[in-house]
């Protein structure tokens, strides 16, 4: 996995609460068996103004001009400034790839759903949590300040302003640690192959209808 | 020192280690797989050399975005028509061959939503673990298992390992006691807990459902309510396992015979939680209280009981509240204060993990028996879950049923639920849906769903605009 330590970039606004994956990426999109590619389809009923569809050359759709994302001041943006609840409804991790793929690498809500979260974190793509209040006052900041940019520093927890206000937020250790490492989990995990062998072995005896069944 | 919650139980019997960062390992018991969320974890095994930890906890099927329709169905993979799903069926069948994962392909006796599939067939048990790549993977949780939706690296953790990289919920239990009106049933309970708790009130949650209402309910109710658990925000929903739960596992086509069955059975009674367990939070509602709920926005906390009206904005407290409102009803193409009931229906869907299963099947039934469809309702779909629930309602004569009354019995699959196939509302179109949400766009670009339960949306169909059920069963019963 890609390793995050400190990003500094161009805030862009997702002004709404509640905003589903199928909102981040529609389920036209999903069909796709691979993990990139996304990007050009990011908030796509959102962005265009007409219908999307897999394999589209996406640069010739009539862009949808009231939604802020296709604003000339927020192209290029890699910070995602968004209200509470983003990435509820399916699991799909299409939604971090399409945000990933599109050129964020931090978004920051008052809250986040719970398997998005996850989804995020394993794809090197950092979710800040902030109050409602500190949203609120950036988003004040965003509309109000041309060309807004932030600094995320995960190894201190802290946004960071231009002006110097500072912002801690709070992410669990051992997120944390695989993200500023960019650790493969599965070759982490790997290195318990014994512990979890020794495991398999006393559950299958105490509960052995578990094993074996599905062939 | 407190007892334990069924969770914690849960928890502590999969608990493989425990790291120093405060991280867990879980292990797995089941991991079900389907067509969407599942290519990209097979790639990424081969691409680093990996192989699957064990087969023998997999089972794979798809779902998601396969045709309904009979003739498309017939003359299989290769005639899905739209490509890309043909690929991603067909990448499925394959990566099962390749890894050797159990699969139930599309038209085989087995096949379902992964979430009908797996209890009945008895793949899932009490006391599991339980993981698929969907959010509604807590369904499972009604037969006293830990079941919740993972994402695509953690189907592919999963499969190399076994486990799960997991972190402790909070303990939330929703209790709630007393009989549940006449017309009443599990999906407007769950909608009516949603409606209460709000779409993000179990976030970070395990919630357990308890109270006399579930102790009453039966084990296909109990599956509807924990289904969507989700949509209140939290991944898990369980339920204590009784006698119901093991009857309902007995002699299914996974499940212990002989002694082990007795073994399993004395384990699975102490699957529920310790009378002085402590809960993080608890929530209370008296059924009594519960009416037919129908959503009228894009969210699933907006919802109401069938009587009731679409809120005023001037009623909404924070200037967000407003807005979202504003937005909701812009979407809906509602009137603010306008009443339910005086909602058209353009098309009907009766199916999904929600209520797709046959007791889901027989009251939509017991609406559409003798009736028909109103001339005014383009469309109503009737999608068994599972190949299962199929054979068993054409033994039972619903399919002609529905027939009679001018509505489609399809084949298994997801369906209209989340318009990957070709299953879609156009734009602009009400829908009465049994499914599990009503974001915009969900059913078909610009789409307009509206939750309910199975007979209230067979209700819906046969009116051409929402109504209360319990006003047609009233009639039956003169
Ligand atoms: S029926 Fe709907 S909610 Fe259930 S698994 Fe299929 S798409 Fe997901």
């Amino acid at each position: 996995m890609r390793a995050f330590l400190r990003h500094t970039g161009l805030v862009g606004p997702m002004d709404r609460a509640n905003v589903d994956t199928d909102m981040i990426i529609p389920k036209q999109f999903l069909k796709s068996i691979k993990r990139s590619g996304f990007g050009v389809n990011l908030f796509d009923e959102l962005r265009y103004l007409d219908e999307g569809e897999p394999g589209q050359d996406c640069s010739t759709r009539p862009q949808n001009m009231n939604f802020a994302l296709n604003e000339p001041r927020y192209a290029g943006a890699s910070i995602l400034l968004t209200r509470k609840n983003f990435g509820c409804g399916s699991s799909r991790e299409h939604a971090p790839w399409a945000l990933d793929d599109y050129g964020f690498r931090v978004i920051i809500a008052p809250s986040f759903a719970d398997i998005f979260y996850n989804n995020c974190l394993k794809n090197g793509l950092l979710p800040v949590i902030l109050s409602e209040k500190e949203v609120e006052f950036l988003f004040k900041e965003l509309y109000r300040i041309n060309g807004f940019c932030l600094s995320v520093d995960l190894t201190k927890s802290e946004v960071i302003m231009d002006s110097g206000g500072i912002f801690k937020f709070h992410i669990d250790e051992f997120s944390r640690d695989y993200l500023i490492k960019g650790l493969d989990e599965i070759g982490v995990t790997l290195q318990s192959s014994e512990t979890i062998k020794r495991y398999e072995i006393k559950r299958a005896s105490q509960h052995p209808w578990i094993f074996g069944a599905i062939e | 020192m407190a007892g334990k919650t069924l969770y914690d139980k849960l928890w502590d019997s999969h608990l493989v280690l425990e790291r120093d960062d405060g991280s867990a390992l879980l292990y797995v018991d089941r991991h079900i797989l389907h067509e969407v969320t599942s290519p990209q974890a097979f790639e990424g095994l081969r691409m680093a050399g990996r192989k699957p930890w064990r087969l023998d906890m997999n089972i794979a099927t798809p779902d998601h975005n396969i045709s309904t329709n009979r003739h498309e169905r017939e003359s299989g993979v290769s005639g899905i028509s739209d490509p890309t799903s043909r690929i991603q069926v067909k990448t499925l069948d394959d990566n099962c061959e390749f890894f050797g994962i159990k699969e139930f392909k599309m038209n085989e006796i087995g096949q379902g939503i992964v979430h009908v599939m797996g209890p009945e067939l008895g793949v899932t048990m009490p006391g599991m673990t339980v993981v698929c790549g969907d959010s509604h993977t807590a369904t499972h949780g009604a037969l006293g298992c830990l079941a919740h939706g993972i994402g695509t690296s953690e189907v592919e953790h999963v499969l190399a390992t076994q486990c799960l990289v997991a972190k402790k919920m909070k303990n939330l239990r929703v209790t709630i006691d007393g009989e549940l009106g006449f017309g009443v049933t599990p999906k407007d309970v769950v909608l009516a807990i949603i409606g209460k708790i709000g779409t993000a009130g179990g976030s970070g949650c395990a919630i357990e459902f308890a109270g006399s209402t579930f102790a009453t309910m039966s084990i296909e109710g109990r599956m509807t309510v924990c289904n969507m658990a989700i949509e209140a925000g939290a991944r898990v929903g369980l339920m204590a396992v009784d006698e119901k739960t093991i009857d309902y596992v007995e002699g299914r086509k996974f499940a212990p015979k002989t002694e082990v069955w007795d073994q399993a059975k004395t384990y699975w009674k102490t699957l529920v939680s310790d009378s002085d367990a402590r809960f993080d939070f608890e929530v209370e509602i008296n059924a009594e209280e519960i009416a037919p709920q129908v959503s009228w926005g894009t969210s699933p906390e907006m919802v109401s009981a069938v009587s009731g009206n679409v809120p005023l904005i001037s009623n909404q407290t924070t200037s967000e509240q407003k807005e979202s409102l504003r937005r909701a009803l812009e979407y809906m193409g509602l009137e603010e204060g306008q009443v339910i009931s005086s909602i058209s229906i353009d098309r009907v869907f009766i199916g999904s993990c929600t209520n797709s299963r046959i007791e889901d099947m027989r009251a939509a039934a017991l609406i559409a028996k003798g009736r028909k469809k109103a001339d005014t309702v383009k469309q109503v779909l009737v999608v068994p879950g599972s190949q299962m629930v199929k054979i068993q309602a054409e033994a039972e004569g619903l399919h002609e049923i529905f027939l009679d009354a001018g509505m489609e019995w399809r084949e298994p699959g997801c369906s209209m639920c989340l318009a990957m196939n070709a299953d879609k509302l156009g734009a602009g179109e009400h829908c009465a849906s049994t499914s599990n949400r009503n974001f915009e766009g969900r059913q078909g670009i610009g789409g307009r769903t509206h939750l309910m339960s199975p007979m209230m949306a067979a209700a819906a169909a046969v009116s051409g605009h929402i109504i209360d059920v319990r006003e047609m069963l009233a009639e039956e019963i003169q």
